[in-house]
């Protein structure tokens, strides 16, 4: 009962999740051969979507042979993360159907359009982002930093530099501008 | 190791596998609150340093195992050979993605998964078009800026021409002051 209460926690120490986070990654290291890492998943998706809408084109396509688009270990990653954080949730009971995260709405309100139009922005930012970095913020940032890759070491400063500075700017001086 | 070479090579324990990893990984990553807008987006307002504690929990403890199993056989080394061009520009363009979708790649599907509708219908579809929109880019990019200024070492101990374990050492102990200063300061 012990071992069920601590599932069914919120959440735990930062630190206790990531040194877990960090055998995961060393985990993936071995079985699979591959840093953990998200954004390659959806490369891999993004080519299975145009082998059925453009076969020809995308069977043409220079990244695409880089990186195959297949159902392989690092596609299954993102299904597998949106079920584990889904059990997570569902055990805590903090799973939650919303469309505008608390932050946002206490600035830019609850318009649910607003929102998506934004997230959609970000979300093509940060595929195209990844792709042109060679990396995510897992994929980089912790299993490149485990090995001590100068160039993960640089992205990953650049990922939060680049967060940091836009973050502000949307938050301390566009969200005050507005009435 | 044979068994190891055999998991590697079988694409259906490959599969499996990457799910269960995933699995595990949305798991740590909701339990440490990271699947969260308000965390993630305060992390970048400085104003909440949860994210920044979990990475380097997740860096401290794989640093230290990693040199292990590189030593013994068991994990190879994965890391590229990076440039200025790729590393520094799509780190900032990541970033300010980053800044407005308040995920990343992997909190994102994680987010989607503790029921944020923003971030399966903004994040997830657009993180598709995005990665579309690089491939569709890919050879002019790769025949000039992302090749530009490469860098000088693959790794850290290459470039400072230090010892691995030396080097290790010495970046464990600045993580871990950085994170007591992090708890000393209150944040």
């Amino acid at each position: 009962m012990v071992m069920f209460g601590f599932f069914t926690q919120s959440v735990w120490s930062p630190y206790l999740a990531g040194a877990g986070i960090g055998i995961l990654s060393c985990l993936a290291l071995m079985v699979a051969d591959r840093p953990l890492g998200c954004s390659t998943a959806f490369v891999k998706a993004r080519g299975l979507i145009g082998k059925i809408i453009n076969p020809e084109k995308t069977e043409k396509m220079a990244y695409y042979q880089d990186i195959v688009p297949k159902v392989d270990w690092a596609f299954m990653i993102i299904p597998g993360i949106i079920i584990g954080a889904f059990l997570s949730s569902v055990l805590s009971g903090t799973f939650h159907l919303i469309w505008v995260p608390a932050l946002w709405g206490s600035v830019f309100g609850d318009d649910a359009v607003l929102r998506v139009i934004v997230a959609l922005a970000g979300g093509i930012l940060l595929g195209f982002g990844a792709r042109w970095a060679g990396g995510c913020t897992s994929g980089h940032g912790i299993s490149g930093s485990i090995q001590l890759s100068l160039a993960s070491m640089i992205t990953a400063a650049f990922f939060f530099a680049g967060g940091i500075a836009v973050a502000l700017l949307l938050y301390r001086v566009i969200g005050v501008a507005i009435p | 190791m044979t068994s190891l070479a055999a998991i590697r090579q079988s694409s259906r324990a490959q599969i499996v596998l990457g799910l269960i990893t995933g699995i595990c990984f949305g798991f740590l990553l909701n339990k440490g609150g990271a699947t969260d807008y308000n965390v993630i987006e305060n992390q970048l307002l400085l104003t909440d340093f949860t994210v920044i504690k979990l990475m380097l929990s997740a860096v401290i403890v794989g640093m230290a195992v990693f040199p292990v199993l590189k030593h013994y056989g068991y994990a190879n080394l994965h890391a590229a050979h990076g440039a200025l061009g790729s590393n520094v520009i799509g780190g900032l363009i990541f970033g300010a993605g980053f800044a407005l979708l308040g995920y990343c790649p992997g909190t994102v599907a994680g987010a989607v998964g503790t029921g944020a509708l923003d971030a399966l219908i903004g994040g997830m579809v657009g993180m598709l078009i995005g990665a579309g929109i690089f491939a569709e880019f890919y050879p002019a990019l790769n025949a000039g800026i992302l090749n530009r200024a490469p860098l000088p070492a693959v790794t850290i101990p290459e470039l400072l021409r230090t010892n691995t374990v030396v080097t290790v050492v010495l970046l464990e102990a600045g993580m871990i002051g950085f994170l007591l200063l992090l708890e000393y300061a209150g944040l």
